[in-house]
């Protein structure tokens, strides 16, 4: 295409109409933000444009002065030659698809999104554009996620099944912690769950945003004594495991909420004993199935397993392009 | 049946903790009725014997559902082929539970030709998880971190029997192990029919000069530890049979040795190549453990022989609640009577202290000793690695300085990360590769390699990356062959990567000119 209206820069995804970048990997003059993972937003940019809750998250963790100025995606905002817009991308709270619009053709940028109702957030939706810029990062035909209430079920039978024993569940602490509580609320599962202190201040955020997380407690010793854990259910990030924050649970059954969790050496990896396939991603079947149903002229792929869906794109005689974005991780801790 | 047996590999697969498998495998082998428990524990212990189904079977069925890159990248990733399969196969219908008898029985009574739809019917009317499990069971080698042994010590503590019993038994054994389990529930033990039992072999533990200064050097004998195959070597009334440290049954690749073995007992010791009075390098070997059937040019140009060891039985006696020196006695004394072109004695190496043995080992006569094996004068032979008895010491390993060049993603639980490493040293002003290497490193390492790999990419070969040659890593290796099938005309056994030497520059690697000098002369 002539008029190419997104580059790759070494900073990221560059538009030329409007001089500004999308999820940049270093700081930058003016930024527009999909979500509040670490690896999309950073701190230290100029001005800042995302959704009101991606704009909070990121206070959260970066502290409010994480860039010079800020400004709330609402609606079609004009900058220089071009015109973006912000839509529900069904990741985590606040997580928005970016459509660029200018002279050349129309852009919808994913950033990271999934297709399954995630009680935690708004649900993705569909957005036309000429190019596609998709996520990649379970691109590959093994990956058919099971129904999240299926592998929820799984962890409630095996509380049932070791009832003297506390269940630590790795999730990480934007989006996923969320997800588990509020799959577990669903499933019926009204008793406290007990929260590591990384996950405080975002469930506190999710609780603000109306996102019924119901009885969270601190999962710390001067709770009580060890014994008082047997039978609950523990959230925490999985780098906790090797913590010795662990070692005051009693017997714990290791469980991690991923997508990855589909292969077993990944899980056994990381030595887990329960492995919950929760996903806050489009699987296979849901990123073929969203490119036949948008119909892009041309399919851009960000970061993730990019071999495979290339390949899929050419069997279906589509055009399809990987970006090779360096930074993006595959689930950021 | 398959859904509790894809149960059965699901918790397997997901506990690390030895007890806790032999729980799962007890508890299953306490719900399951036979035959379906006995074909489980035969799918385990590798003894189903369905040799049909092959890698490039299974590849051939998946390939007719699914593009063929497509499922050479899933591979790639998941880096096993059952599981691939398993997760990729599309549009499957789940249907009734299925017994195992039934599934064995369709995979061994097949014609071959019938085989792949058959399987591919079954993987169409299985959930993932069976679909698995039914793959497994077909291929032998489930691969859920369950060894035969454990496997068999499951059995024997389902039955409150001792593993060593059940292992003298097993190959007189066949699945589904009918008689086995109704010992294990109380019945009458299963007389042997078996000729040539495989007895549990004696194994050492690692030790280094400061281990041993609390040893008495009175106490021990030593020998040089040979690097070729541990074997044991049975005739028992005609009937003669060579097995691997594991009990594989390796007879039919050595007929040559076999025919030697003009006794009836039990020699533990060191399978070789050897010619005369010159042991082949372990690639000689090789050669011969690849060839299931020896043609007889390869058995005259690789001659295979035994150096004895170990004595456990002799002429209907059992030795092995001897101690070492009455069955070095014995051994001795039954070598004379075999012929010296296939069976030789292991010398005892003469030493008043640690530090004469420390001096022997520091120079071996031969480039096909690893270094020192050590044991108790008053030892019995014990099966299994029981500490204190046995020791062995081996050589350090040669060290290089090389520089990293290509890296690749690893499979399995590394394939996130770039894993394997192909690294080369100088020669003339050139680096030229001269190994690969995917352990070794930690895994903070790991991670560190990853990252260099990410940053310094300078080319890319489909799933392999060139990198700017700034790297320096140390490189540990067992022994150094000449090859002429490598560019650099050398051949690394075992290299792994020991060290990251990111404080030394790329120029001050090591040439090809010092590596050649490690060569064995």
């Amino acid at each position: 295409m002539t008029d190419t209206p997104l580059i790759t820069r070494p900073e990221g995804l560059y538009c030329p109409a409007g001089d500004f970048y999308i999820d940049p990997l270093r700081p930058v003059a003016r930024a527009l933000i999909t979500h509040g993972h670490a690896d999309h937003a950073r701190a230290g940019h100029g001005a800042v444009l995302a959704t009101a809750q991606t704009l909070d998250i990121m206070a959260l963790r970066y502290g409010a002065a994480f860039c010079q100025s800020r400004q709330v995606a609402e609606g079609q905002m004009r900058i220089g030659d071009a015109t973006v817009s912000f839509h529900p991308a069904g990741h985590v709270l606040g997580s928005a698809q970016i459509k660029v619009e200018s002279a050349g053709p129309s852009v919808v940028v994913t950033g990271d999104y999934a297709r399954t109702p995630n009680p935690a957030c708004a649900p993705w939706e569909p957005v036309p554009c000429d190019i596609f810029v998709t996520e990649a990062t379970f691109a590959l035909p093994v990956f058919r996620h099971p129904d999240p209430a299926q592998e929820i079920g799984k962890l409630l039978a095996s509380v049932a099944a070791f009832p003297d024993r506390a269940h630590l569940v790795g999730a990480y602490a934007l989006g996923k912690a969320q997800r588990v509580i509020m799959l577990l609320r669903q499933a019926g599962y009204d008793a406290p769950i007990y929260i590591h202190g990384a996950l405080q201040k975002l469930c506190d955020y999710h609780l603000s945003q109306s996102v019924p997380l119901g009885d969270l407690r601190p999962a710390t010793v001067a709770c009580g004594k060890k014994g008082d854990f047997a039978g609950a259910i523990i959230v925490a990030p999985p780098s906790a495991f090797a913590a010795t924050w662990a070692q005051r649970f009693p017997d714990p059954v290791i469980c991690f909420a991923s997508g990855w969790m589909m292969v077993r050496a990944r899980a056994r990896q990381r030595g887990v004993e329960l492995p919950l396939i929760i996903s806050d991603h489009v699987d296979w079947p849901e990123l073929t199935a969203t490119i036949t149903e948008l119909n892009p002229a041309e399919t851009w792929v960000t970061h993730g397993r990019e071999d495979a869906i290339l390949r899929w794109c050419a069997l279906q005689g589509r055009v399809a392009k990987p970006l090779r974005l360096v930074g993006y991780e595959d689930e950021p801790e | 049946m398959i859904g509790a047996f894809a149960d059965l590999l699901e918790r397997l697969a997901f506990t690390p903790q030895r007890l806790r498998k032999l729980d799962h495998l007890r508890q299953y082998f306490a719900a399951q009725p036979d035959p379906e428990r006995g074909l489980a524990l035969a799918a385990l212990t590798g003894d189903l014997g369905l040799r049909a189904v092959t890698p490039s079977l299974l590849r051939g069925l998946a390939s007719d559902r699914l593009d063929p890159e497509l499922f050479a990248i899933s591979y790639d990733f998941v880096g096993d082929l059952a599981e691939t399969i398993a997760l990729a196969w599309p549009d499957a219908v789940p249907g009734p539970d299925v017994a195992l008898s039934d599934l064995v029985a369709e995979l061994r009574d097949t014609p071959k030709a019938g085989l792949p739809q058959a399987i591919a019917a079954r993987l169409d009317a299985l959930g993932p998880s069976q679909r698995y499990a039914y793959l497994k069971l077909a291929t032998g080698g489930l691969r859920v971190g369950v060894s035969a042994r454990l496997a068999r010590q499951a059995v024997a503590d389902f039955g409150g029997l001792a593993l060593a019993e059940v292992e003298e038994l097993w190959h007189g054994l066949t699945p589904p192990y009918a008689e086995l389990f109704a010992w294990a529930e109380g019945g009458a033990k299963p007389v042997s029919a078996a000729r040539a039992p495989f007895r549990p072999v004696m194994l050492s533990t690692a030790i280094d000069l400061d281990g041993l200064q609390v040893l008495d050097p009175a106490d021990f004998t030593a020998e040089w530890k040979w690097d070729g195959i541990r074997v044991q070597a049975v005739s028992d009334h005609g009937t003669r049979r060579l097995y691997s440290r594991t009990g594989d049954d390796i007879s039919g690749a050595f007929p040559d040795l076999l025919a030697a073995l003009n006794f009836d007992g039990v020699i533990d010791g060191e399978l070789l190549v050897r010619r005369g009075d010159q042991v082949a390098p372990f690639n000689d070997l090789q050669t011969r453990l690849g060839r299931k059937a020896p043609s007889a040019k390869l058995q005259a140009s690789h001659p295979a022989a035994l150096r004895a060891y170990d004595l456990l039985i002799w002429a209907g006696r059992d030795l092995r609640g001897e101690s070492f020196a009455i069955r070095r006695a014995a051994l001795e004394q039954a070598v004379v009577a075999l012929d010296p072109a296939r069976v030789d004695l292991s010398p005892l190496l003469p030493f008043a202290s640690w530090d004469d043995l420390a001096r022997l080992r520091a120079d071996p006569p031969n480039a096909v000793i690893e270094g020192v094996m050590i044991k108790h004068r008053a030892s019995p032979y014990l099966g299994g690695r029981i500490k204190g008895h046995w020791f062995k010491w081996k050589r350090d390993p040669m060290r290089v300085d090389a520089v990293l060049l290509y890296a690749q993603r690893g499979h399995g639980k590394r394939s996130g990360y770039y894993s394997d490493f192909t690294f080369g040293v100088w020669d003339a002003g050139a680096l030229v590769p001269v190994g690969k290497a995917y352990f070794g490193f930690t895994d903070a390492e790991l991670k560190e390699l990853d990252r260099f790999v990410r940053n310094n990419t300078v080319e890319r070969f489909g799933p392999v990356r060139a990198v700017a040659p700034l790297m320096v890593v140390e490189v540990a290796f067992e022994g150094l062959n000449l090859s002429p099938r490598h560019k650099s005309g050398v051949a690394m056994r075992f290299p792994r990567i020991s060290r990251l030497r990111a404080d030394k520059p790329a120029v001050d690697a090591d040439t090809l000119e010092s590596l050649r000098a490690l060569l064995p002369k």
